[in-house]
C-alpha cells in the first residue's frame, strides 16, 4: 500500500497513528495533536470532534462535520498546518480560530506592534522564548485575542499574515 | 426603461418605495458568533472610536458609522462580516441545529452560509454549493476569516445535485438563495438593472424552479427548506413556489419575522397563483429602510 500518493484533487481523512499511514509522509492525527500539544500547549481535548484532512501535498484541514474520505471537494473545514517544510506552520486563520487555547509560544503585542503586524511588517520585539513560529496576540475588548503567526527569529518577528489577510487598519487615537 | 414602475400594482405607497430604491444602504455588519459576542464586537468598536447602533430586530447586527468597515479590529479578527440588514434574514429562517445537515445550494460569496454554520454553532454539517468557481474563492476566504469549521465547500449544478461524497444521503435543511435579476439589490448597486430584461427573468425562473425541486427532494421529510431571492418579480417568486408545490411533495408554512412584511401575491399580469404562496413574505425597501427580498420556508412531506 506504500505505493499510493497524496492526490491534489481530493481530501484524504489523515491516518489515526502511523500504522494506518497509506500515503507515505502524511501526517498523522497523533502527530498534529502532539505539535499542537508540544509547541502551543493547547490540549489534545481541544479538537476531539475535529478530523483533520490533507489535500495536495503538505496542506492539512480541520473539519467538524460528517464527510466520508476521499472526498472530492473544493474545502473541507479551514486550511489548518503546512507540513511540507522542516517546521510545520499553522494558518492564519486555525491561529485565529483555536490560538486562543494556546499556553505556550504566544507572543503579546502592543497596540501600533499589533497594527504592525497586520499590516504583513517585520518588527523587533522583546521575547526570550523558542524561536520558530509563535503565536502573535493582542489584547481586545478586555481579552487577548490571537491575530496570526509570526516567524520570529535573531529578535525580529516576521508577520506570516497572507497579503489577502492583510489591513491597514483605521486609527482610532 | 423604467422597470420598477411594473411593480406599481404590487405596492403600497409606491412614490416611497421609488424614494427608498434610490437612497443609498448603511453599512451594516453581522457579528459572527463563532468567534465572539455582539457584546465584546461593541467593545472593540468602542476602543477604536467607531460608532454604531444596533438594529433593533436583530442583536447581531450593527449599523456602523463608518465608510471602511473593513479596517477595524473586527474585521480582521473575523468577528464582525458585511452583510446586507435583509439578507440575514433566510438563515434565520432556516433555523439550522447543532449537528444537523445543512445545504446551501447557491452559497457564494457566502454571507448566509457563513451565518448558518454560526447559527448551528459550527457544530453541524453545513455543505456550501456553488455552480462559480470564481465566486467561490470569495466565498472560501470568508469561511477562513469567520472560522468556520463545520463548511464542506463544492462546486457543482445544484440543480442535480448529489450526495454521494458524503456519508448521509439526505439534509435536515437546505437554503435555496437562489440566482436572480437582483432588482432588491438596486440600493447597493445601482448598475444593478442594466441588463434586466424579460427573457433573463424566464430563463432565470426555470433555473430556480429545477433548484428548488432539487433541494425539496435532497431535504429528509419533515425537513424545511428555505427559498429566498432579492427580487420583486413574481415570475421568479411565487410563480417558482406555485410550480414546486404542485409537482413536489411539500407545503408552505408560515415563519415569524420581526421586519415588516407584505404576503406573496396571488395574482400577476393574469396569472393566479396558489394561495398557499401568501405565506411568503415581501419585504420592500422602504418598510424598513432596507434592500428588497424575497423568503419563503417549504417544509418538506405531507
Amino acid at each position: 500500500m506504500s505505493d499510493r500518493v497524496n492526490d491534489g484533487s481530493q481530501l484524504d481523512r489523515l491516518p489515526a497513528t502511523a500504522d494506518e499511514r497509506v500515503v507515505e509522509g502524511r501526517a498523522t492525527r497523533q502527530e498534529l495533536l502532539d505539535f499542537w500539544d508540544e509547541r502551543y500547549a493547547v490540549a489534545p481535548g481541544i479538537f476531539e470532534h475535529y478530523s483533520f484532512w490533507e489535500k495536495g501535498g503538505g496542506k492539512l484541514w480541520a473539519f467538524r462535520g460528517e464527510a466520508a474520505s476521499p472526498l472530492e471537494a473544493e474545502a473541507l473545514g479551514m486550511t489548518f498546518l503546512r507540513t511540507r517544510q522542516e517546521h510545520w506552520k499553522p494558518t492564519t486563520n486555525a491561529v485565529q480560530r483555536f490560538g486562543r487555547h494556546a499556553e505556550k509560544n504566544v507572543v503579546e503585542l502592543a497596540d501600533a506592534e499589533a497594527r504592525r503586524f497586520v499590516a504583513g511588517e517585520d518588527q523587533h520585539v522583546d521575547w526570550d522564548g523558542d524561536w520558530g513560529y509563535l503565536i502573535a496576540a493582542h489584547d481586545l475588548a478586555g481579552d487577548v485575542e490571537p491575530l496570526g503567526v509570526g516567524l520570529f527569529i535573531d529578535g525580529e518577528l516576521r508577520s506570516q499574515v497572507p497579503k489577502g489577510r492583510r489591513r491597514e487598519l483605521i486609527d482610532g487615537e | 426603461m423604467d422597470v420598477l414602475e411594473r411593480y406599481e400594482p404590487l405596492v403600497d405607497d409606491f412614490s416611497a418605495f421609488r424614494a427608498a430604491c434610490e437612497r443609498p444602504l448603511p453599512s451594516v455588519v453581522r457579528v459572527n458568533e463563532i468567534k465572539a459576542t455582539p457584546e465584546r464586537a461593541m467593545d472593540a468598536l468602542d476602543d477604536e472610536g467607531v460608532a454604531y447602533e444596533p438594529v433593533e430586530w436583530h442583536p447581531g447586527l450593527l449599523r456602523l458609522d463608518s465608510t471602511s468597515p473593513g479596517r477595524t479590529w473586527g474585521a480582521y479578527h473575523g468577528w464582525l462580516h458585511g452583510q446586507e440588514e435583509v439578507s440575514t434574514l433566510p438563515a434565520l429562517v432556516c433555523d439550522p441545529q447543532p449537528d444537523e445537515r445543512v445545504w446551501a445550494a447557491c452559497a457564494a460569496p457566502g454571507g448566509k452560509a457563513t451565518q448558518l454554520a454560526a447559527l448551528a454553532d459550527d457544530e453541524g454539517t453545513i455543505v456550501a454549493n456553488d455552480r462559480s468557481l470564481g465566486r467561490l474563492s470569495a466565498l472560501r476566504f470568508n469561511a477562513e476569516r469567520l472560522g468556520v469549521t463545520s463548511m464542506a465547500v463544492t462546486n457543482r449544478d445544484a440543480r442535480n445535485y448529489s450526495l454521494k461524497p458524503f456519508e448521509f444521503d439526505e439534509f435536515d435543511r437546505a437554503l435555496v438563495d437562489a440566482p436572480c435579476s437582483c432588482e432588491g439589490t438596486i440600493r447597493k448597486n445601482p448598475d444593478a438593472l442594466d441588463e434586466w430584461s424579460l427573457e433573463y427573468i424566464d430563463s432565470i425562473a426555470a433555473t430556480q424552479e429545477s433548484i428548488l425541486r432539487r433541494a425539496v427532494q435532497a431535504t429528509r421529510s419533515g425537513g424545511s427548506v428555505v427559498y429566498s431571492t432579492c427580487t420583486f418579480a413574481p415570475e421568479e417568486n411565487e410563480a417558482v413556489l406555485d410550480s414546486v408545490l404542485s409537482a413536489e411533495d411539500c407545503r408552505l408554512v408560515e415563519f415569524s419575522c420581526a421586519l415588516e412584511t407584505r404576503p406573496g401575491v396571488t395574482e400577476w399580469q393574469g396569472e393566479t397563483f396558489d394561495r398557499r404562496v401568501r405565506k411568503a413574505k415581501r419585504i420592500y425597501p422602504h418598510l424598513n429602510d432596507t434592500g428588497g427580498f424575497f423568503c419563503a420556508k417549504v417544509e418538506v412531506g405531507g
